[in-house]
């Protein structure tokens, strides 16, 4: 039964990080205005928020499965702050970090009208720091981390955001796809 | 900074008693008590209207803020973002106390948590902040920004501690403004006239002016005259009459409304200043400002200067505002440059059109407007100019503005 | 009562989504800022684009949208 709670703990935490890593990538395709062929900019955006969904519930599953799970000896503390667990504290940590960023980008995303565009933007910024956290915490709790087709999928996740971030940073990167005159706000 | 009046018009604002306020209670009597519903009544039989530019009927306005639960605060417009105004620079020095007076009646009658007079950076504060003194519960901001600073929204933003540029129109300034309450703002020549009808009463304000838009107004009368300054006459009155004693030589045409407005050609100086009658040229009295152009500027490259300002001025917070502006600017320029390209006009028409109701504010519609009305009035200029010459400077290209 | 659609252009960046989910109501001009068909400052959303509304209203990035009744 432990060896099923464990594969399952393992298994959602993968497809989350993979879930998050497609939806940081939709989200830089998203912003950059270039419209997808067939998905469009909305089909676009509909996935991103699909795509975080979907790795945030896994998360909520990961760390459900994992807490049941005698063997991940989590404590109900170790899932909110980070860095006091008994098994391999640091990386353990970095997940409840990561936990935390997510829970606090996830309900200020779902409040976003109400909050308005200032707010939800600033936050929103914490996603880059959310991913390498997650990838962090992924290749060092993991206990597939030394195994090879985790390791391949760690490449192939890193070089997307790192291909994805390269353009956003760039100067092709553009206004949305236009030439304009900058706008001067406070959003 | 000269002021007259035009024969047949009282002298109504500019007593020019400055901040004495000895002089200015001997000059206009006692300023009296009014609850809000006598001075409803008596703003709204005056037909009294904005001074500031929108024209909006005053009583309407000043029911709104008087509606609500919350008390509200009355905000005096002094902000004359315009190049062009001048009057109420030259009403704050003049009678300071007149508007201190109708902000107080106002704020009064509103029971106003606030009353403040909102000075712009060009103006000079010192006689309206001495008039203020002896007077409970008035501020006196002097305050910042460029053209825009004085539309009512960005008004408002500045004084809740903001930057000077306008607000999304959703929430309008009479639910929620300054401190998040419902707020009146009303221009200072506005105030002014409040604070003589407090006085004197609805049937003296309607001795001037026309049935449809009582009263007098300050105009500021610039460009090719030789004694440039602000005017007080009656509304409805004729241009010519109005310009008349300042001195207008060699006039084309007179942009009526300022950088916002539009043209009126030499040929129909005698058109009445009034709502029905300037319609045809597309252009309103708005703040009172008369630019006159004279036959030695060419009005194409006026109008490019013109252009390329008020696109320096946009707040730069809408797309089509801080893009459309611009373009404009620079296809209004090469048809002053006189570049043989037979498409600009239609292209500048065409960005014009894009540009209107796409913006918070009227900053892009009112541009829109001038360089409409440019492109309208000097239609047959704007022909030789496409064929590469300036019948103004009878060369290839024009000389700059004199 | 009908609903209009009101463009908050203080917060539109011009992303064109609206335009892609309203395209009955909505093209973008030559920056890509959405432009309404009809030349209205608010243009009436007739029932049956009610739903693609809300959708467009939702998804605009910088929440540059919104719905209301007016009479």
């Amino acid at each position: 039964m432990s060896a099923a709670f464990w594969a399952l703990g393992r298994g959602t935490g993968v497809v989350a990080l993979v879930l998050f890593t497609v939806s940081l990538v939709l989200g830089i395709v998203a912003r950059s205005g270039r419209p997808v062929p067939w998905l469009g900019r909305f089909g676009t955006s509909d996935l991103h928020r699909t795509a975080a969904l979907t790795g945030t519930g896994l998360v909520l599953a990961h760390v459900g499965t994992l807490y049941f799970d005698p063997y991940a000896q989590l404590r109900l503390v170790d899932v909110v702050f980070p860095f006091l667990g008994a098994y391999k504290p640091l990386w353990l940590g970095l997940g409840t970090l990561a936990l935390d960023l997510l829970g606090v980008i996830t309900i200020v995303s779902l409040l976003r009208h109400r909050v308005g565009p200032r707010v939800f933007k600033a936050v929103h910024w914490g996603t880059y720091a959310l991913w390498p956290v997650a990838l962090m915490h992924a290749l060092g709790n993991g206990t597939n981390a030394g195994s090879g087709w985790f390791r391949a999928l760690a490449v192939v996740c890193i070089s997307a955001v790192v291909t994805a971030v390269g353009w956003r940073l760039a100067p092709s990167y553009g206004d949305r796809g236009w030439e304009r005159n900058p706008r001067r706000t406070a959003v | 900074m000269t002021t007259t009046t035009v024969p047949g018009s009282t002298r109504r604002l500019l007593g020019g008693v400055q901040s004495d306020v000895a002089r200015h209670e001997a000059a206009h009597g006692p300023l009296p008590h009014l609850s809000l519903h006598e001075l409803l009544e008596l703003v709204e039989a005056s037909g009294l209207t904005g001074r500031g530019g929108a024209g909006f009927p005053t009583s309407i306005k000043v029911r709104a803020v008087a509606s609500g639960v919350r008390r509200p605060v009355v905000v005096g417009n002094a902000m004359e973002g315009e190049p062009l105004s001048h009057k109420d620079a030259v009403l704050l020095d003049r009678s300071p106390h007149l508007v201190l007076d109708g902000l107080q009646v106002l704020a009064r009658a509103l029971r106003a948590r606030r009353a403040i007079l909102a000075v712009g950076p060009e103006l000079d504060p010192g006689p309206a902040q001495e008039a203020a003194r002896r007077r409970r519960g008035l501020e006196v901001a002097h305050l910042d920004g460029g053209f825009v600073s004085g539309q009512e929204t960005a008004l408002v933003n500045q004084l809740n501690g903001r930057r000077p540029v306008p607000r999304d129109p959703f929430t309008r300034v009479t639910e929620s403004g300054v401190d998040g309450r419902p707020t009146l703002v009303l221009n200072a020549e506005t105030l002014a006239q409040v604070a003589l009808i407090a006085r004197h009463g609805a049937d003296w304000f309607r001795s001037a002016g026309t049935a449809d838009d009582p009263g007098t107004s300050l105009f500021t009368v610039s460009g090719a005259v030789g004694r440039p300054g602000v005017v007080e006459a009656a509304r409805g009155s004729r241009l010519c009459d109005v310009l008349e004693a300042t001195e207008p030589r060699r006039t084309a045409a007179v942009l009526v409304g300022g950088y916002h407005g539009a043209w009126v050609p030499a040929t129909h100086l005698d058109v009445r200043l009034t709502r029905s009658d300037l319609t045809p040229w597309n252009a309103a009295v708005g703040a009172g400002v008369l630019h006159v152009l004279d036959d030695r500027t060419c009005p194409l490259r006026f109008a490019a200067e013109v252009a390329d300002y008020l696109a320096g001025e946009s707040a730069a917070q809408c797309g089509p505002c801080i893009n459309g502006l611009p373009q404009m600017a620079s296809d209004l320029h090469r048809i002053a440059a006189c570049v043989r390209d037979q498409r600009l006009p239609a292209a500048v028409a065409r960005m014009a059109a894009q540009v209107k109701g796409r913006g918070a504010c009227a900053h892009p519609d009112g541009t829109a407007r001038f360089v409409g009305s440019t492109l309208e009035v000097f239609r047959d200029h704007t022909a030789a100019h496409l064929q590469g010459w300036c019948p103004t400077t009878m060369r290839p290209t024009p000389r700059g503005v004199s | 009562m009908t609903t209009r659609l009101h463009i908050d252009w203080t917060r539109c960046d011009g992303h064109g989504s609206c335009a892609e989910l309203l395209p009955e109501l909505l093209t973008v001009d030559d920056f890509g800022f959405p432009t309404v068909r009809t030349g209205d400052r608010d243009p009436v959303v007739p029932r049956r684009l009610e739903e693609a509304a809300l959708h467009a209203v939702r998804n605009c990035p910088l929440m540059a949208l919104r719905t209301y009744q007016a009479g």
